[in-house]
């Protein structure tokens, strides 16, 4: 017997193929069998209803960019906590980063975490491959023994590639599978012993700054290695406004480079850290208003391709530490999609391009399978709904971590459903209302 | 500490001593005091911060009218020798001390304003105590109210007033106050 | 006078009416300091921890013996000797403490933000900031100030510049926040390495010339120059920085004639500051060393008895406070 979902009473929006009209959808055996008018799938009584009334029906959306902690650090977070957090926060599918120990550089890690995943019934979760052994910078991981094993992009996100002459290799040695590089941009000579931004702020607090050249220097190193080796090398977590002019003029160069920004880039300035809150403390630093100004024209007009959390969970242990001590990284599954749609209702984004970033523009970075609310995609549908309203607190947080500095805060517009593969993983009823 | 901030509403107090009075017993005191020490000898005073202060000074020029000799003077501020320090609602301020003469050459009188329950002269004398060994220390008071907690009594007293415990007495010089007196609170708080 | 004040963190967030209260309080304090008993029974039954996660001599013999002038019990805890070198968290190690009843805790940490932290950590007990990390030493900056109002009878509108690393240098930021009450005029003498043009967004002014810098200046203080042959990039070498930046006589006479001339801490002569300068008229080096202890000591006094300080309950013993109440 199939198994059939029927998504009602919703809003059906989907960006990529223009489409944003009330109507119902109907999934059979984890496919979407058709979209139709209000209503016109009514008569189908053995399938599972989910009402969708005053919410937003959308493609599956991905958070290309988060850290699992599994294996090696589970009791910050782990594939099932994650994979059920990120359904929670609205996710059908997450990219996990590499800095896991061991690394994943080699094939039976990924494999570890693809078994995972499959238990953990959340979003779909896919292991990004490391560009180096072990993180180190010095020689290539096995980039096309991951990629076979099911790595969907490569990335030594913690750290840069400080070494350019691997980094061009790697870029190089990618051009054989069509690799994306997901390059974290630091110069760390340049941000040693950093905490914050480099600032008037930073030498008031005593702290020391990551200058903005720091993440512009490297942006610009990889900008020309992209257009020397012809690779494809998308940058994570852009901070600075110069990083998004830079990317802009990349791409009018015909660079092949894509771009990440993560909310709280664009939701708090470096201010947030005046009183030493470690919950507000990540690499790359909080800005300042400029730079919060330039990400949001940058994701406006698709120069930043698409938002991704940066989910980093840290134990409470290393955040209750002096500022200069405390772990690197605050949570971001559950506060992406209801920060993205506050810059919305602010006007700074239009729906369709927020949800693009987060759907369709977001595969794109890493050429992932395109999911749309066509008949034939699969059924990765996330539905949400633009009017609830939490003020977000633990209670509300299924990360096995707490290091966020959104407690407290109003977010507005949740998930209501997270459907994959035309099963619900994800009911907000008695997590969010 | 001298009253500031809270306007003195003289319809509710009852005047016990006017300034007359209070000039008439300074100068009793000051005979006293050279009756007692036959003449003004090795004798010093030291008033206590604040009224004590102004008190103390005018004992000194009435000495000088009276036998013609300048008595050395000091002041003494209590502040860091209270037992109650932590405890009150006020921040205590440190106004400083100073006794610019050899405490232990010297027959000290100490003068304060209102004695009550002793505890400011016990500060008083562990202050003075820290500058030297006096001969002898003398207390002597514009007034006394009683409700003593320690063993202290005043060796010059200018009128014995007899309150309850949880009244309030106040005590006007003109260097302070607007009109000079000392006066009873009508409430009985 | 003085709205309640539960820490000492900074010099940020002190008012100008909160900091003359202090500055009074240590002027009496420097009178008890030359008496023949040099103590007073005010903090007679209070504990004083001093919590030293960096080494320091004279920062923690002037807050013990502040303390001990005080009658307080005057406890030392040392990082090297204590838990923290086995692993024990800050806060753990706060908590321990705590759990000792002391009236205040004196503190210095390597860390920027870390007496904040262990503040909000002892609801019971007041936290002075002895330095921490690159961020604030505000009895360092209110003996300074101790010192110039002492011997210049005031502190507005002065101009004072520092010569030396301001970047690395938690004293000149908690000087900033105080001059700038004053409104008086801060310059920050160094290569542009080290006297950063952020310090502007606190008020400061930057100059890497030193005639610029201390022309007509108030007071001139030397700051410390710390450098690592090979390791340290800021600067080449103290030589050179010695030959643009010495406070030498010649450049006081010809820029600033009138200054006064301090400097917090010990004091590298010939290369930060000239023998004849250190030695001679101009210099309070060694009054301020005098003046921290009475400093000190205000602060102490301050926070242990604050009405914000718990205390005994009072209704058994209320004779001085209703003798007080008397008066008003």
């Amino acid at each position: 017997m199939s198994s059939k979902l029927l998504i009602k009473g919703g809003t059906l929006l989907d960006p990529a193929k223009g489409l944003n009209e009330k109507g119902d959808l109907l999934s059979v055996d984890g496919i979407i069998e058709a979209t139709g008018k209000p209503g016109a799938f009514d008569s189908e009584s053995e399938a599972e209803v989910l009402d969708a009334s005053g919410a937003l029906v959308s493609p599956g959306l991905i958070d290309i960019h988060v850290h699992l902690r599994e294996p090696g650090f589970e009791w910050k977070e782990t594939i099932e906590s994650g994979a059920r957090t990120a359904a929670a926060g609205g996710f059908t599918s997450v990219c996990c980063m590499p800095n896991t120990n061991p690394v994943i550089d080699n094939a039976q890690v990924v494999e570890f975490i693809l078994e995972k995943s499959e238990l953990a019934g959340g979003a779909r979760v896919h292991p990004i491959g490391a560009i180096s052994e072990k993180l180190k910078g010095e020689c290539l991981a096995p980039m096309v023994e991951l990629w076979e094993a099911g790595c969907v992009a490569f990335s030594d996100d913690g750290w840069p590639v400080w070494n350019s002459a691997l980094m061009r290799c790697a870029l190089e040695y990618g051009k054989m599978m069509n690799l994306v590089l997901a390059c974290h941009e630091e110069d760390t000579a340049l941000s040693h012993g950093f905490s914050m931004n480099e600032s008037e702020l930073s030498v008031e607090l005593g702290l020391k700054g990551m200058p903005a050249a720091a993440e512009n220097v490297m942006i610009s190193r990889d900008i020309e290695l992209a257009l020397l080796t012809g690779g494809r090398v998308h940058f994570c977590h852009v901070s600075t406004a110069r990083g998004v002019e830079l990317i802009r003029r990349a791409k009018k160069d015909g660079a092949k480079v894509t771009a990440e920004t993560a909310p709280h880039y664009f939701i708090l300035d470096e201010t947030a850290v005046t009183e030493y809150d470690t919950s507000a403390k990540m690499s790359m630093p909080l800005r300042k208003q400029e730079d919060i100004k330039g990400l949001l024209e940058g994701l406006a007009d698709g120069t930043i391709d698409c938002v991704a959390s940066d989910h980093a969970p840290h134990e409470e242990d290393s955040k209750r530490v002096a500022f200069g001590d405390a772990s690197l990284g605050i949570l971001g599954l559950q506060t992406t999609v209801p920060l993205l749609l506050e810059k919305v209702r602010e006007g700074a984004l239009s729906l369709e391009r927020a949800i693009a970033s987060v759907t369709s523009d977001a595969r794109a970075c890493y050429g992932l399978e395109q999911v749309s609310l066509e008949k034939g995609s699969v059924a990765d549908i996330s539905v949400i709904d633009p009017d609830c309203k939490i003020t977000f607190g633990k209670e509300h947080n299924l990360s096995l971590s707490s290091n966020s500095p959104f407690f407290g805060r109003e977010l507005q517009g949740l998930a209501r459903y997270t459907v994959v593969a035309g099963r619900k993983v994800f009911d907000s009823e008695g997590l969010y209302s | 500490m001298s009253g500031e901030g809270k306007k003195f509403d003289r319809s509710v107090w009852t005047e016990l001593m006017d300034a007359e009075q209070v000039d008439r017993s300074i100068t009793r005191i000051a005979h006293e005091i050279l009756e007692n020490n036959k003449g003004g000898k090795k004798l010093a005073i030291v008033g206590i911060r604040t009224r004590g202060e102004t008190l103390g000074q005018r004992i000194v020029s009435k000495i000088k009218e009276i036998d013609g000799v300048e008595i050395p003077f000091g002041v003494v501020d209590i502040t860091l020798y209270r037992d109650d320090l932590g405890q009150g609602a006020d921040q205590p301020v440190v106004q400083g001390t100073s006794i610019p003469f050899h405490v232990d050459d010297h027959k000290i009188v100490l003068v304060d304003d209102v004695l009550f329950t002793g505890r400011t002269i016990r500060a008083a004398l562990d202050a003075i105590i820290d500058f030297g060994r006096p001969q002898a220390v003398q207390l002597a008071v514009l007034c006394d109210r009683g409700h003593r907690e320690l063993p202290i009594r005043a060796d010059y007293v200018g009128k014995n007033i007899p309150t309850e415990r949880e009244q309030f007495v106040r005590v006007h010089l003109e260097d302070h106050d607007e009109e000079e007196g000392v006066f009873i609170h009508k409430s009985g708080k | 006078m003085n709205s309640e004040l539960k820490h000492l963190l900074g010099i940020k967030g002190l008012g100008k009416e909160q900091v003359l209260a202090l500055l009074d309080s240590a002027d009496q304090f420097v009178d008890v300091n030359k008496r023949a008993v040099k103590k007073v029974p005010a903090l007679r039954g209070k504990t004083i921890v001093n919590m030293f996660f960096e080494a320091s001599t004279r920062t923690r013999m002037s807050f013990e013996l502040a303390g001990k002038r005080l009658s307080a019990d005057v406890i030392n805890f040392g990082a090297s000797s204590s838990s923290t070198s086995k692993g024990e968290s800050l806060i753990d190690t706060a908590l321990t403490i705590q759990s000792m009843s002391p009236d205040v805790v004196v503190m210095r940490h390597p860390a920027s933000g870390a007496c904040k932290l262990v503040a909000d950590h002892l609801p019971e007990t007041s936290v002075v900031n002895a330095g921490d990390g690159l961020h604030e030493h505000p009895t360092q900056a209110l003996l300074d100030a101790l010192c110039i109002r002492r011997k210049l009878g005031t502190l507005e509108n002065l101009s004072v510049s520092f010569v030396g690393d301001a970047l690395r240098s938690r004293v000149v930021r908690s000087n900033i926040y105080l001059l700038k009450l004053f409104g008086c005029r801060v310059r920050l003498v160094a290569p542009p390495t080290l006297a950063v043009t952020e310090f502007e967004g606190m008020g400061a002014e930057v100059f890497p010339d030193m005639k610029r810098g201390i022309e007509g200046a108030d007071v001139v203080v030397s700051l410390r120059m710390k450098h690592e042959y090979q390791k340290d990039i800021y600067i080449p070498s103290l030589e050179e920085y010695s030959r643009l930046y010495c406070i030498t006589e010649d450049r006081l006479r010809d820029y600033a004639p009138d200054c006064m001339v301090l400097a917090p801490g010990p004091i590298i002569r010939g290369t930060e500051i000239a023998s004849d300068v250190a030695d001679g008229p101009r210099s309070h080096i060694e009054e301020q060393v005098e003046l921290g202890v009475a400093v000190r000591m205000a602060v102490l006094f301050l926070l242990a008895t604050g009405a914000d300080n718990k205390g005994r309950d009072s209704s058994s013993e209320s004779g001085i406070k209703e003798l007080v109440a008397n008066e008003q």
